[in-house]
């Protein structure tokens, strides 16, 4: 009951501490305004410590007890202002983020920027109750903190609400800053544990069929793809036309073994999820095997192909399944 | 809250024995040795297993030895409370907790207990080298808190930040120094043994107890006069008057009646001048004779002697006047000089027996009695020496007639008991006479070894008169200093002694800066306080005024430091700011930059649009592009780039 207001009280504050609706526009200057201090556990304990020396000095009637707790006193207005200063003005940029599949952690990667010709050390970075990580950032440079967030669902994970905190230089204050990178991690649909084996059938038994006119046959050019093996370039074509395209030529026997990963071909028992999730594991195991896979999904259709291009484009395609349902 | 509880690294553990023992070491002198030698092993102890690595030990052997420290601290003081008990005890546990240091959390704890014992320290004294042990303390102390929470720095770096930060502090330091407002201790109940072992003047005086003092050339009490320094045989600080006697030594009354005020008037010319007393641990407060004002918080005893309601425990300070000549006591009161006249049964029978033929040929005439006993002690041709032979039970008579040579105590109580004797009503004063100017500061200052005691006579008419019997056989005491009254060969305190001019010279100077801390910064109390915020315009300066002055004053130097602390928002890269009067001036001429536009782009595009000057323009975005993005901007580059585009005019 207790720790249930207090979560929504700081869920409140943090909504008012954040100022603008999430996601917010990079670059995110965390200025005086969003910059929180507060004294720590170990500040609090300081701050007693001075209370007693400061009874005892007054008790003795010893100046140099009041000239002691002064100065620490003194010692624990700068640590705030140092403190604050640590944190003030960084600027938050997201970074890349690569996909992941559903059920491991998504790794957000965001770019600290410090334009300030002097180090920002110990700085701390969690998202909700995730392990903190520091980073420490050089004089007018900047950093790369990768911070996990557990991955449940596919589709698109938005970058959870990072908190940003620094207890530098002694310890006895907390500055802390909220912010929402505007970034996002497509989390693809797990792939399951235990799934029928590769789909050789239908279109896959056609293309075996034409088996016969030899496995490395010339069919036709096509636009080139990074994955593309750096030997099946049309060379000769890309010298013909000046600063056209490169063209990846195709061969008959890659047509060969491909293999159509259908929606429909799997039962109709099985659910949506469960679906995406057989098809994900063909995906891989097609991948694995070096074949050429082509994907048929209610409202997407890759022609086969193979290589890490078409693995991503099928993955993201299960993704994004009916994405606007949801 | 993660951060606190990792476990203490190694930096860090050597972080924290090297504050322990900057905070122990001072104190080591005011602990019992064997807490020395067991902390001393602890702190060995602690670098040995940091230093290999090894495990620390069990939690139940250092619950076992908290036991028998606290048992020991316990045993060695009969209690656990009290200044050097408690210090004690402090020490006992920061020594232990070094050896359970297990998370960063710990590493504050240690640290704190690091401040309290800076403050221990001052329990004891509060001289300049104390403050700069101090300061370098806290300076440890502090860098061992930065390395708590990042021990990466090397130890320089670390110390240099502390230093730093402690550099910050300062202002606010000064501020509350002198704005905060002080309350006057004690807040409770003060322990008692506070300077308990003071050297000084004792209620009572027997044979060689003044002399003992005349080997310690400790300060009594400093003096700033208004007007010019009256002159050395004037200088009689009167301190407990003495009037019982039994035979052996003389004591101060036991039943002290008190005056509100003073009871005589003065005569002639005032003399205006400041004590500032160092702790005895006695009430009475020292004053040039006859003391015409009395200090606050103070009574004047029937004997005309100054007393603090408290036992003088710190360094105090009060002005005070004095009447060189005032005529006190004509009309005493008759058990005064009833107690004035008493002598022991026996004892002393020659002395008695010159007393009492005074008495039958003066009668009760005082003033020929004490010129009588005046003479008898030059005609005697006593010795002032700082070693006087032992004496049996009858000392005045031994003194007077076999030995003749002694220290001040003995001319005193040898002429009162004379007077007494004739029937003229006498007493011992102890105080001080004399004292050294520094020519430094010009204070007057007052040491043990000006120690003194005369005598006090009471004669009808006149009241009561002084007489110093010393003066009769060694004038020079009174009228220069101690040390010349003295036989040469005699052993003689340090300052006393008149060879090493420059090291005497180097004394004075020390002793004027000590004076100065004393005066400045350990003797601002309440008063001063007041004094001081009164001279800068503030009236009637009280708590809430001052918290005011102060709140805003600190809230100032906390504005500052925060704008300093933001000053770099403000700054933009110049090299962008020139190369936005570029895009300006280009724009002039309907070429207009775009933000999504490369510089080396932009100037493709526009060196097209405006072939004049095509390179100018991939010159400037060149500069701009090495500036902006190169590994190394140059800052010739910036000044090319500037003048560049200064002289650029489509």
């Amino acid at each position: 009951m207790l720790a249930s207001l207090r979560h929504r009280l700081h869920e409140a504050f943090v909504r008012w501490a954040l100022h603008v609706r999430p996601p917010e526009p990079a670059p995110i200057v965390l200025t005086q305004r969003r910059v929180y201090v507060l004294p720590t556990p170990a500040g609090l304990a300081y701050a007693m410590a001075l209370g007693v020396i400061l009874l005892g000095a007054m008790n003795y009637n010893l100046s140099l007890g009041h000239a002691l707790v002064f100065l620490l006193a003194g010692l624990g207005i700068v640590a705030i202002l140092h403190t604050f200063r640590n944190l003030v003005l960084v600027a938050i940029r997201p970074g890349r983020c690569e996909p992941v599949f559903a059920g491991s952690l998504a790794q957000f990667d965001v770019v600290l920027e410090n334009r300030r010709p002097d180090a920002r050390t110990c700085l701390r970075l969690f998202m909700a109750d995730e392990t903190p990580i520091e980073v420490d950032i050089g004089p007018h440079a900047s950093t790369v903190a990768t911070l996990d967030a557990p991955a449940h669902k596919r589709g698109w994970l938005p970058m959870p609400r990072l908190t940003i905190e620094t207890t530098w230089p002694l310890g006895l204050v907390r500055a802390w800053s909220y912010a929402v990178p505007d970034l996002d991690c497509l989390i693809y649909p797990k792939p399951a544990a235990k799934a029928p084996p590769l789909p050789w059938s239908g279109e896959s038994a056609r293309g075996a069929s034409r088996d016969g006119r030899g496995a490395d046959d010339f069919s036709g050019l096509r636009n080139h793809q990074v994955a593309d093996p750096p030997r099946h370039v049309a060379w000769k074509a890309v010298a013909r036309q000046q600063d056209g395209p490169l063209l990846t030529k195709l061969f008959e026997g890659a047509a060969a073994q491909q293999l159509w990963l259908d929606w429909d071909a799997l039962p109709d028992a099985i659910d949506t999820e469960q679906r995406l999730s057989i098809l994900a594991r063909w995906i891989l195991d097609a991948d694995a095997a070096g074949l050429a896979w082509g994907l048929r999904l209610p409202a997407v259709r890759l022609v086969p192909d193979n290589g890490p291009a078409q693995v991503s484009a099928g993955l993201r395609a299960l993704a994004l399944h009916d994405h606007g349902a949801h | 809250m993660a951060r606190i509880n990792r476990p203490v690294s190694r930096r860090q553990a050597w972080w924290l024995l090297a504050t322990a023992l900057a905070a122990c070491l001072p104190l080591a002198p005011q602990v019992p040795p064997w807490l020395s030698v067991a902390a001393g092993m602890a702190f060995s102890w602690r670098a040995v297993l940091t230093w290999r690595q090894w495990r620390l030990p069990p939690r139940w052997l250092l619950v076992l030895l908290v036991i028998a420290g606290t048992a020991g601290v316990f045993l060695q003081y009969r209690t656990i409370v009290g200044r050097t008990p408690g210090i004690a005890l402090l020490v006992v546990f920061l020594a232990l907790k070094l050896l359970e240091l297990r998370a960063a959390r710990d590493a504050v704890a240690t640290a704190l207990l690091c401040y309290f014992l800076v403050l221990g320290q001052f329990l004891f004294t509060q001289t300049i080298p104390t403050a700069l042990l101090a300061c370098l303390t806290v300076l440890i102390t502090t860098a061992t808190l930065l390395a708590a929470s990042d021990d990466r720095p090397q130890p320089q770096r670390q110390l240099r930040r502390a230093g730093l930060m402690l550099a910050q502090a300062l202002p606010f330091m000064l501020l509350l120094f002198v704005l905060f407002p002080r309350v006057q201790g004690p807040l409770w109940g003060i322990p008692q043994d506070r300077f308990s072992a003071v050297s000084g003047l004792s209620d009572s005086m027997s044979p060689g107890s003044i002399a003992q003092l005349s080997q310690s050339d400790a300060i009594a009490f400093r003096v700033q006069f208004k007007g010019p320094l009256p002159p050395q045989s004037q200088l009689y600080w009167r301190g407990p008057v003495m009037p019982a006697f039994d035979g052996r030594s003389w004591r101060v009354a036991q039943t002290l009646g008190a005056y509100p005020e003073v009871p005589y008037t003065g005569l002639g010319a005032a003399v205006d001048y400041e004590v500032t007393l160092e702790p005895h641990g006695k009430f009475w407060l020292f004053a040039l004779e006859l003391p015409a004002t009395l200090p606050p918080d103070s009574t004047l005893t029937n004997d005309y002697q100054p007393i603090a309601r408290q036992v003088v425990r710190n360094r105090i300070r009060y002005a005070q006047r004095a009447w060189p000549e005032a005529i006190a006591g004509v009309n005493e009161a008759p058990s005064i000089l009833r107690s004035a006249l008493a002598l022991p049964k026996d004892g002393n029978p020659r002395m008695r027996a010159i007393g009492a033929a005074w008495s039958a040929q003066y009668g009760t005439d005082g003033a020929a009695i004490l010129a009588a006993a005046e003479n008898l002690f030059s005609q005697q041709l006593l010795i002032y020496t700082l070693n006087p032979p032992l004496l049996g039970p009858d000392i005045v008579d031994e003194f007077l007639f076999d030995t003749k040579r002694g220290f001040c105590e003995h001319f005193a109580a040898a002429f009162v008991f004379a007077l007494r004797a004739g029937g003229v009503p006498a007493r011992v004063v102890a105080g001080y006479q004399g004292g050294e100017v520094n020519p430094v500061d010009g204070y007057l200052v007052v040491r043990q070894y000006d120690a003194h005691a005369w005598a006090e006579a009471w004669i009808a008419g006149r009241g009561w008169v002084r007489i110093d019997p010393t003066a009769i056989s060694a004038p020079s005491r009174i009228n220069s200093n101690f040390s010349a009254a003295v036989p040469a060969g005699e052993a003689l305190p340090f300052l006393a002694r008149g060879d090493l001019a420059w090291l005497k010279e180097l004394r004075y100077r020390l002793d004027a800066v000590t004076n100065g801390w004393n005066q400045r910064v350990l003797g601002y109390n309440p008063q001063r306080q007041r004094d001081l915020l009164a001279s800068l315009g503030l009236n009637e300066p009280d708590w809430r005024s001052m918290t005011a002055v102060l709140s805003v004053l600190c809230g100032g130097v906390m504005l500052g430091l925060t704008g300093w602390i933001l000053r770099n928002r403000l700054r933009v890269d110049p090299a962008l700011t020139a190369w936005r009067r570029f895009a300006v001036r280009l724009a002039k001429r309907g070429i207009a930059w775009q933000v999504w536009e490369g510089p080396l782009a932009f100037a493709e595009r526009a060196a097209r649009q405006a072939p004049a000057h095509a390179a100018d323009i991939r010159e400037i975005a060149a500069l701009y592009a090495r500036l902006r993005y190169g590994a190394a901007p140059q800052a010739a580059d910036l000044t090319q780039l500037k003048t560049k585009i200064a002289a650029f005019n489509p």
